[in-house]
């Protein structure tokens, strides 16, 4: 069986006190799978973010990627993830090539290697006749397939991005969701979306992981997820879901 | 694959490291107003306190100097020292800028050890303060204040010396500031403090005859010994006192903020600003 490229099991963190930002959260994320991270606001899906990026440690339970548990192999469960973070994280007064080099190095890409594949990303993203324009003068749409350009220029095998379309337009949005589709199909990469807007989700191909109050409430492919659920669509599933009821309640109807 | 941790071999280090410091030095390159409020700050001092200080102020005969000295000769070393006490300072609120507007995680996704990643930055913002120190010696000399001629090159491992221990105390308070609008305050209770109550002015034996305390005090800071081993470099001269005062301070400043950035404490413990 293939080692998942995202493995997460059991995972439970506290920020202090009582309450659990997650619980018992455990799923899996396959090569060349697209799965979204589905939850409303304050779901916990930035706590997740920053436990499967080391940022934050966990106070029970394991993040592994590709087999490396991020808690006791950093390096190498980081050497295999790309991050694209909710907030914006480039500097503005780079240039985009300047921005990329600085990324490339920081996974010890000398400037030879690391040109080559800034012109392959960039110009898969048709951006690359903007490589030498400071970030300040392009839009968020333009900033934001930087920044994907950037977190592949390491080849990763997990791509991790944390509401990537916040803030964008619609066209903007299908690019960005038609370009990380097309990385999951081609190159087998894969894939952990989170967002909480439901129209980003293919209801055909695409996994999905519904988190709600910290702890997964459905799992798996979307068709699964619904018939599950007993909806017809992912939109239901996640009002059904999601709903602010009694968790007895949604067990139940569940 | 040769290797040595992490899979990126010692070339891939050192490939990092001079990412991380390039970046640091082209962020300040790009932005003018900085490098220039680097160098008005030392400048003013220079030109309009030490001009109206020299008649005030008569200074004894103290080593590393072996004849009376302007008073603008002394204070020198304490400008460089400002130059870098306040490049610490901006290499903290950059720090933390970059924390809360979330830059700071890019470098912490890189596969390398977080205690090396962070050393990196710190030694990309001493470089940043050599850069600013080479300009303003160039003017110091251009406004024609003797020093000696290979003073620029003796001076340079006092510099990264006391560059890294002011970095590293800018990043052990980026790491204890949570919030960007704090920051005003560490100006004042850190910054005016560490300078006002050093050598970088008056020379302890001065504050010794103002009174006992001051002169305790100015004796303990760190910041004294820092300007004091830039004094004595600038001479060709090492002081040992000095030397040992500033490598100790470095190295507990820099422990306490490689443990300040642990993951188990997360970036600071905050929860993340959304969902």
């Amino acid at each position: 069986m293939t080692v998942p490229a995202l493995e997460v099991e059991g995972l439970r963190h506290s920020y202090g006190g009582d309450r659990f930002a997650l619980e018992d959260v455990g799923f899996g994320v396959m090569p060349g799978a697209f799965t979204c991270l589905l939850g409303p606001n304050g779901a916990g899906k930035s706590t997740l973010f920053a436990l499967a990026t080391g940022l934050l440690r966990p106070t029970a339970g394991h993040v592994r990627i590709h087999g490396h548990d991020i808690a006791d192999e950093p390096g190498k469960a980081l050497a295999r993830m790309g991050v694209v973070f909710q907030q914006p994280t480039l500097d503005l007064d780079l240039t985009v090539a300047q921005n990329l080099r600085y990324f490339a190095a920081l996974h010890g890409i000398g400037r030879r290697e690391a040109d080559r594949r800034i012109e392959t990303e960039l110009t898969r993203l048709s951006l690359f006749e903007r490589r030498a324009e400071k970030v300040r003068a392009l839009n968020g749409g333009h900033r934001r397939r930087v920044e994907i350009a950037r977190a592949l220029l390491h080849r990763p095998a997990l791509l991790l991005l944390d509401e990537p379309t916040v803030g964008l337009d619609i066209p903007a949005r299908r690019t960005l969701i038609r370009h990380v589709h097309a990385l999951c199909a081609d190159d087998g990469i894969a894939v952990l979306w989170a967002t909480h807007l439901i129209d980003e989700i293919d209801p055909a191909t695409d996994h999905v992981v519904l988190l709600h109050r910290g702890r997964v409430r459905a799992s798996g492919p979307v068709a699964a997820v619904n018939e599950q659920a007993g909806c017809a669509t992912v939109a239901e599933t996640f009002d059904r879901l999601t709903t602010a009821k009694p968790l007895a309640d949604v067990e139940a109807a569940a | 694959m040769n290797s040595l941790v992490n899979g990126l071999g010692a070339k891939g280090w050192w490939v990092a490291f001079q990412g991380i410091v390039a970046r640091e030095v082209l962020r300040f390159v790009h932005q003018r107003e900085r490098f220039l409020g680097a160098l008005v700050r030392p400048l003013v001092w220079l030109f309009v306190f030490a001009a109206g200080f020299r008649a005030a102020l008569g200074i004894a005969i103290i080593p590393p100097y072996e004849t009376y000295i302007p008073y603008e000769v002394y204070i020198v070393p304490g400008l460089i020292g400002m130059i870098q006490l306040f490049n610490g300072m901006q290499g903290s609120l950059s720090m933390v800028y970059d924390r809360e507007m979330g830059s700071m995680r890019v470098l912490l996704t890189s596969p390398l050890p977080r205690g090396f990643l962070l050393v990196a930055r710190l030694l990309g913002g001493v470089v940043v303060s050599v850069l600013q120190v080479a300009a303003f010696l160039l003017i110091v000399r251009l406004y024609g204040i003797d020093l000696p001629a290979w003073a620029p090159l003796t001076v340079l491992p006092a510099l990264l010396l006391n560059g890294l221990m002011l970095g590293a105390l800018g990043m052990v308070l980026a790491s204890t500031i949570r919030q960007l609008e704090n920051f005003a305050g560490v100006m004042n209770f850190v910054v005016f403090p560490l300078f006002f109550l050093s050598s970088a002015l008056y020379p302890l034996y001065r504050m010794e005859e103002a009174g006992e305390l001051l002169w305790w005090l100015c004796s303990l800071n760190p910041f004294t010994h820092g300007v004091e081993l830039i004094r004595f470099a600038l001479y060709g001269q090492v002081d040992g006192q000095a030397l040992a005062v500033v490598t100790g301070a470095t190295l507990l400043f820099a422990a306490l903020a490689v443990r300040g950035y642990s993951p188990a404490r997360g970036m600071g413990s905050r929860a993340p600003s959304a969902g």
